[in-house]
């Protein structure tokens, strides 16, 4: 940077600066390319690489039994089925009140100062590491709300770890409502809820659902936060079973096959299916977020 | 009609109450976290000593013949020497991709790469630590003759993966937002386009780059899953090629069995603290640096 300081000075009849000069602009385009190819290669290196390894251990043997000692088999059915449970348990919790802490800001607040609260709490939350969720997601609601390790547990820890994303986006579409449709309804003789309900929720569809997706896809994704709370268990159980009995994600299935057992073809497979996953929802997601905008 | 407004009003109020309760809702989370992580951390604290706990060079946690020793600089030092080392390599090559996609790459491609950088944003920790430990860990060990590569410098390579993402979203989001006069302005001077780049965007996009380095720094550093695969999880002293502990991954690897109500696990919820505190300072410097830019 200091010596292309120096060439800027350069005078037109000067060949030699005006030379370095060009060299350097060269070379500089040249770094930009670099960087951003390093940056797709390494997607392009994940994508084939996991696709090679996982293809291999992927079959519907695996994907339908369970694993058991005694039987001999591997599976990962109990990961997928636990994996669902958890996208449904927290989506129901975390929606509602998501979505609810968005129209309080966007619709009810005239305290500046409390919004402004509001959204760095909400920030603090989005920084926090899923492993302090974790630990304190153990310490809330295994140890002082008494339940056992298991997908509620699991659940309750990572509500609090995505309502800042379904808050954000919902509250992102609820500003791009026109104010007119809310004097509108207003004006008929709607009270101030039922014009929420009826006018305003209806036109920010679109912000709730890209905000659901991002959140699912943390949910799918997620692993740190889940160990202590949701557990290890790889053994399947029945929905409202599985609330407090160790159920291990996808995620947290990989990192145990991996690490603890050895099993580094069952966590390829896992990996693929993780991959094409959040892939899919995060196709999913811009999209949302594309339309989102216009 | 009196009747239907009074029990309107009910209502009106019921969903006030409601929408406010969810709105003071995330403050709640943010108090409760930290009230428990200070309760839950400090009686190990205590315990040990603050000066033996944050500087201690040994931790033995299960030491049965001696005393435990539960120092956490190594740690501490792990996670920031591999904090640093990801931004080291990690803030360069995003930094020069945000600039790309931002000003000189063509609309399809520009596309197209943001669409990779949202991908790799997307793939779950352990799917880099798994690749990391299958792909990277034999390399290293390899090529450094190591009786085993994982270490300190497997666990940089895989973090600086890890934070591109974000840095490069960052800081392309506030290099576009650069005024198109500053550009054009020193183009008119005489510059070229590559210089006006990187001597006038850059600097005009200066808080928005800082922020994405310290959002960075905030990502390695509370990452956990990905780097216990791939560092040997061994509470020494770091160096680039030892096997290494990080505040999180020290968390990870004793919790699972450390009874409760023991020093061993209080001590656990104390490096969470630590960790904790490390976060809201960054966080708060993230606030700082992005109302900077908006003002």
């Amino acid at each position: 940077m200091a010596e292309m300081m120096t060439s800027s000075v350069s005078t037109p009849d000067d060949s030699g600066f005006a030379f370095r000069r060009k060299v350097k602009n060269h070379v500089m385009k040249a770094v930009l390319y670099g960087s951003a190819t390093v940056t797709v290669s390494l997607l392009l290196f994940l994508i084939g690489y996991l696709t090679y390894k996982g293809s291999q251990y992927i079959t519907i043997e695996l994907l339908t039994s369970q694993t058991s000692y005694i039987k001999g088999t591997i599976g990962i059915l109990p990961n997928l089925v636990n994996t669902l449970y958890l996208i449904f348990i927290t989506m129901v919790l975390a929606l509602p009140i998501s979505i609810g802490a968005a129209v309080y800001l966007t619709e009810y607040a005239t305290n500046r100062k409390l919004v402004k609260l509001v959204e760095f709490a909400a920030g603090t939350l989005v920084g926090i590491p899923s492993i302090v969720f974790g630990l304190v997601g153990m310490l809330l609601f295994t140890q002082l709300m008494g339940l056992q390790q298991g997908l509620l547990a699991g659940g309750l820890t990572l509500v609090i770890m995505i309502m800042p994303t379904i808050m954000r986006t919902t509250q992102e579409s609820l500003k791009s409502v026109p104010n007119a449709y809310r004097e509108g309804a207003l004006a008929l003789g709607a009270g101030k809820w039922r014009t929420i309900r009826t006018v305003v929720l209806p036109n920010a569809v679109n912000g709730i659902v890209t905000g659901s997706i991002l959140a699912v896809g943390r949910i799918v994704s997620e692993s740190a936060a889940l160990l202590f709370t949701a557990g290890f268990g790889l053994v399947l159980h029945g929905f409202i079973q599985s609330l407090e009995a160790s159920s291990a994600t996808l995620t947290v299935a990989l990192y145990v096959y991996a690490s603890e057992r050895g099993e580094t073809g069952v966590a390829f497979a896992i990996a693929l299916i993780l991959m094409i996953v959040t892939f899919i929802l995060n196709i999913a997601a811009t999209y949302g977020a594309s339309k989102l905008k216009k | 009609m009196k009747q239907i407004s009074s029990k309107q009003q009910m209502v009106e109020k019921g969903m006030y109450a409601f929408f406010l309760f969810c709105g003071i809702l995330t403050i709640g989370f943010v108090l409760c976290i930290s009230v428990y992580l200070i309760i839950a951390g400090i009686p190990a604290i205590q315990k040990i000593g603050l000066f033996d706990f944050l500087f201690g060079t040994e931790w033995s946690s299960t030491a049965t013949t001696t005393d435990p020793k539960f120092g956490i600089l190594p740690f501490i030092l792990t996670s920031i020497y591999g904090t640093a080392g990801a931004i080291v390599i990690g803030v360069p090559v995003g930094l020069m991709t945000a600039l790309f996609l931002a000003k000189i790459a063509p609309p399809k491609i520009a596309h197209v790469v943001r669409a990779a950088v949202q991908l790799l944003a997307g793939i779950p920790s352990v799917v880099y630590g798994l690749v990391g430990m299958i792909v990277l860990v034999p390399w290293i060990q390899d090529f450094f003759n190591l009786s085993s590569g994982a270490t300190l410098l497997a666990a940089i390579v895989v973090l600086s993966i890890m934070v591109l993402p974000e840095i490069i979203n960052v800081a392309d989001t506030s290099l576009c937002a650069v005024p198109k006069e500053y550009e054009e302005a020193s183009i008119a001077l005489g510059a070229t386009k590559i210089e006006t780049y990187f001597r006038v965007s850059l600097l005009a996009a200066k808080s928005g780059i800082a922020a994405a380095i310290v959002l960075g720094v905030g990502r390695a550093i509370g990452e956990a899953m990905a780097i216990i695969m791939v560092s040997g999880n061994v509470a020494n002293m770091p160096g680039l090629l030892d096997s290494v502990r990080f505040m999180t991954t020290a968390i990870v690897s004793e919790m699972s069995y450390a009874a409760v109500g023991s020093l061993q696990r209080d001590a656990l919820f104390s490096i969470g603290l630590v960790l904790f505190l490390f976060i809201m300072m960054i966080n708060i410097l993230f606030d700082r640096l992005i109302a900077g830019r908006k003002s």
